[in-house]
């Protein structure tokens, strides 16, 4: 009776959110706060909060609980951050958990089948296999792949055993592959990492100007709310920057198209014609800001063992200006397609003192070879007008993964960093040394691999082990087959912890099943620095574990009980409590777990009971002593930096051969690889699979109708796959986008692996193709 | 035994009223937006002739301007699936 009721209920609570979505994608901003209806009709659900996992934007969820199952979704009105609105993704993620192919028991492989096994077998097999190789291999050759998915305490606990316990730097997350040139760009502008304000930001601006960024499918709420303030108000308008028109582009106020990679040269104009014009912001540049130049024809790194240092050098304002004369808006027209009078466009409206202008991007501008430079360039604008650090000025990087930000990068899971500071710094190494309770010298002073070079010494055979946790690299690497074929190879050992059979499981030697998102306790971080406790709402299935806790057993099993003493009924609020203690300061200080477990979300910088929304604006931020009204206390000399970065080409362009731009992305309806959205019924038929989108009249060259095969060909591999033209994307002529949630269409089978020499990074967006009609 | 979810629109400045009609139906619940004119309504009828005569039922509602549904679940039609998210 109880699973009748159960299951009547979940469908109809499916029938309302499915309502809900639809209703939110007809009315930007619509808000159904007051939803307790269905909990009266019931009389069985109760509401527990979470934060949802399935982008970066961090909205708040209220999880509607029927017996020991998860039955419906919706938006917290207690979270600032959405108001009690979710997208499409969100209504309907509570569904995720209960796929019929959900992984519930751990398997081995036995003389080359994959065994069901008891989970305590496989992590006993884990802890020998990693104990044998580096004994016989040594400490660097065994390495572990996270996610900006993980919760913050999986990321914790991972740096801990690898880089405290086992001593190897073979540490790295995908949030390499998303947000690492964000990272690179706030580090190298502002010596500190994350955004300086915050959601807020949306209902104080006038003008959005969205770079290389499709809100409106990757950070659906957020864009919603930048409509439903463009409503409210009159004086509001939005910008979309982009290379290909979107639902972004359908719903602003003007599109402007820009070729791949001329970002960088149109950001430069704006420069240009914001010193020409006089619109610079001569106190706040004279009073916070220097101006540098770096290294230059930096590489792409797509040979193994790729290696490159920038080197900072100071110059004046003059000489800034001197290198702007490159990028007039005549010849970044020429190189860009932008007209110059948009470029002048763009220019006035960063350079109106009336006017308070938010950028906000996202891959575009980071899975970029020259990500770094792009994102230093935006920075650029914000600072020589001074619109930054205020409400309604901001300039935004937003994150793609529900806690890239919190686990990956306030956690340091990357081979250079630790959770304060990085490797390479004695003083970080020993505060870390200190709080882990490990020799110094267990703390290797070097890094090791970034991603792409990690899964390059898994092909080489300088990794023999890799463990892999939420998250799918055999969808996801560029160049997909190297790394595939390397996985494997014999003598590799391959790990990997999910919660559904994906391409990245059947490369797997050991399946260890996890919990997955609200089935355990946790924490997420999300792109504005708030972090979000969840508890465990509903049981595992199954023999399921935390990620965590898998790495809390094996490292017992490594004999590192000391080190990892929890109990499990408290482990995530030790596990925070001490992990809290390498952000003790006003510029980093987190909230503690009681204050996390009371609130929809905690900002940080927490000091002295109080979230900071906009951080290096002294009015707001208590880490600001230079009694000035602004103070950029990551640098050494207290400024903000503007760089003079060049326009430099892709690292593969279109040419005779290979004659358009391969660009890919993501779709509203799918996370990701889509393991676990495809599993959701209403997603998956929304859009049930992936398709290239071609520009309308390529396709009648092409003699290519919509829905017909087309093969899409480069220089690595090949795939066909059905067109989709004039549908919710339409790319320009010469350049072609797939999404790459299908895993029954492996468009990294054709990318390139070059990056951002200084991120390390990938761009997905860029490489050249040919095509066919199949 | 059909599920069917809408969003349902009131005539101008029936709201309120739409709401209170709707929810004294058997079979339906129905809430509000809090900010924009629009209710969600969702069904839930033993079986076919039942649900005919809500059809007839929701018509003769004078306060509803417009139903659109956005979800329809079946129990005939889904008899046999094994796909766990509807169990
Ligand atoms: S916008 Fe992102 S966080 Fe919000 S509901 Fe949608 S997927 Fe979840």
């Amino acid at each position: 009776m109880t699973m009748k009721l159960d299951r009547r209920s979940f469908i109809k609570s499916a029938a309302a959110t499915s309502a809900i979505a639809t209703a939110a994608s007809l009315f930007p901003g619509v808000s159904f706060a007051n939803w307790k209806k269905l909990e009266g009709a019931t009389g069985m659900i109760s509401w527990q909060k979470a934060p949802c996992r399935f982008c970066g934007t961090g909205c708040g969820v209220l999880v509607g609980v029927s017996g020991d199952r998860a039955v419906a979704v919706k938006g917290d009105p207690n979270c600032s951050v959405n108001k009690g609105l979710c997208c499409v993704k969100g209504y309907h993620s509570v569904q995720a958990l209960y796929g019929k192919d959900r992984l519930t028991k751990a398997k081995v492989r036995k003389n080359g089948e994959m065994v069901e096994v008891p989970i305590a077998e496989a992590l006993d097999v884990i802890a020998a296999k990693m104990k044998e190789t580096i004994d016989k291999h040594g400490k660097d050759s065994v390495a572990m792949y996270g996610s900006g998915q993980w919760t913050i305490p999986d990321g914790y606990v991972a740096s801990k055993l690898f880089k405290g316990c086992i001593g190897t730097n073979n540490l790295e997350a995908n949030a390499r592959l998303c947000m690492a040139s964000a990272v690179t760009g706030f580090m190298t502008s502002f010596g500190l990492d994350e955004p300086m304000g915050c959601y807020e930001d949306i209902e104080h601006a006038n003008v959005f100007v969205t770079w290389g960024n499709n809100m409106a499918e990757m950070h659906p709420v957020l864009f919603s709310r930048m409509l439903a303030a463009r409503k409210r108000k009159t004086n509001v308008e939005v910008i979309d920057f982009a290379t290909r028109t979107t639902r972004t582009s359908q719903a602003a106020d003007k599109t402007i198209i820009f070729k791949p990679q001329t970002d960088l040269a149109v950001a430069n104009a704006i420069c240009y014609e914001i010193i020409r014009n006089n619109w610079v912001n001569q106190d706040f540049v004279n009073k916070h800001v220097s101006f540098h130049k770096g290294l230059t024809n930096i590489g792409y790194g797509v040979e193994d063992h790729f290696k490159f240092k920038d080197k900072a050098e100071g110059i004046s304002f003059e000489e800034f200006e001197t290198f702007l004369k490159d990028y007039t808006p005549e010849r970044v027209e020429k190189i860009s397609g932008v007209s110059a009078n948009d470029i002048r466009y763009l220019a006035s409206v960063y350079g109106d003192p009336k006017k308070k202008v938010t950028s906000f991007w996202c891959m575009g501008m980071n899975q970029h070879t020259r990500g770094t430079w792009i994102n230093n360039l935006v920075y650029n604008i914000h600072l020589l007008v001074g619109k930054i650090s205020t409400p309604g000025n901001s300039p935004f990087s937003l994150t793609g993964q529900p806690s890239a930000c919190g686990t990956v990068r306030e956690v340091g899971t990357l081979t250079h960093k630790l959770p304060h500071g990085v490797v390479m710094k004695e003083g970080a190494r020993k505060m870390a040394a200190e709080i882990w309770d490990v020799p110094l010298s267990n703390i290797d002073p070097k890094p090791t691999y970034h991603t792409v070079e990690m899964f390059r010494a898994l092909d080489r055979g300088d990794i023999k082990f890799m463990w892999i946790q939420v998250t799918n690299p055999m969808v996801t690497m560029p160049k997909l087959k190297r790394y595939r074929d390397g996985a494997l190879k014999e003598d590799r050992f391959v790990v990997v912890s999910d919660v559904y059979p994906t391409p990245t499981t059947d490369v797997a030697d050991v399946i260890l099943p996890a919990a997955m998102w609200v089935e355990q306790e946790g924490m997420f971080g999300n792109s504005e620095r708030r972090t979000q406790h969840f508890d465990q709402i509903v049981p595992p299935p199954g023999e399921a574990m935390s990620d965590t806790w898998q790495l809390i057993e094996v490292a017992r099993r490594l004999g590192y009980e000391k080190q990892f003493p929890w109990d499990e009924d408290e482990y995530i609020g030790k596990i925070w409590e001490e992990y809290r203690r390498f952000h003790d300061s006003p510029k980093h200080n987190m909230a503690p777990y009681k204050v996390l477990k009371a609130r929809s979300g905690v900002q940080w910088p927490f000091v002295n009971g109080k979230e900071t929304r906009w951080r290096f604006n002294s009015k707001h931020d208590p880490a600001c002593t230079s009694g000035e009204d602004f103070h950029f206390y990551g640098k050494k000399d207290n400024r903000a930096w503007i760089w003079a970065r060049p326009y430099e080409p892709a690292a593969e362009s279109p040419d005779q051969e290979y004659n358009f731009w391969l660009n890919t992305g993501r779709v509203v309806e799918h996370w990701h690889t889509g393991s676990m959205t495809r599993r959701v019924p209403v997603l998956h038929n929304a859009v049930p699979s992936a398709y290239v989108e071609i520009n309308p009249d390529d396709a009648a060259d092409l003699g290519v109708v919509n829905g017909e095969m087309v093969k899409i060909i480069s220089r690595r591999g090949e795939i066909t796959m059905p067109a989709s033209i004039n549908g919710r994307g339409v790319p320009p002529r010469g350049m072609v986008f797939v999404p790459f949630f299908d895993e029954s269409y492996l468009i990294n089978e054709v990318t390139l692996d070059a990056f951002c020499p200084i991120s390390k990074q990938p761009d997905y967006k860029k490489c050249a193709v040919r095509l066919e009609k199949a | 035994m059909p599920i069917l979810g809408y969003i349902a629109s009131p005539q101008s400045g029936a709201k309120q009223k739409l709401l209170q009609e709707l929810n004294a139906l058997q079979y339906c619940e129905a809430f509000p937006a809090d900010n924009v004119d629009i209710l969600i309504l969702v069904t839930d009828t033993p079986d076919k002739e039942t649900e005919e005569k809500l059809q007839v039922q929701l018509k003769g509602i004078k306060s509803l301007e417009s139903l659109s549904m956005t979800f329809g679940y079946n129990d005939e039609l889904h008899k046999g699936e094994r796909n766990d998210n509807e169990a």
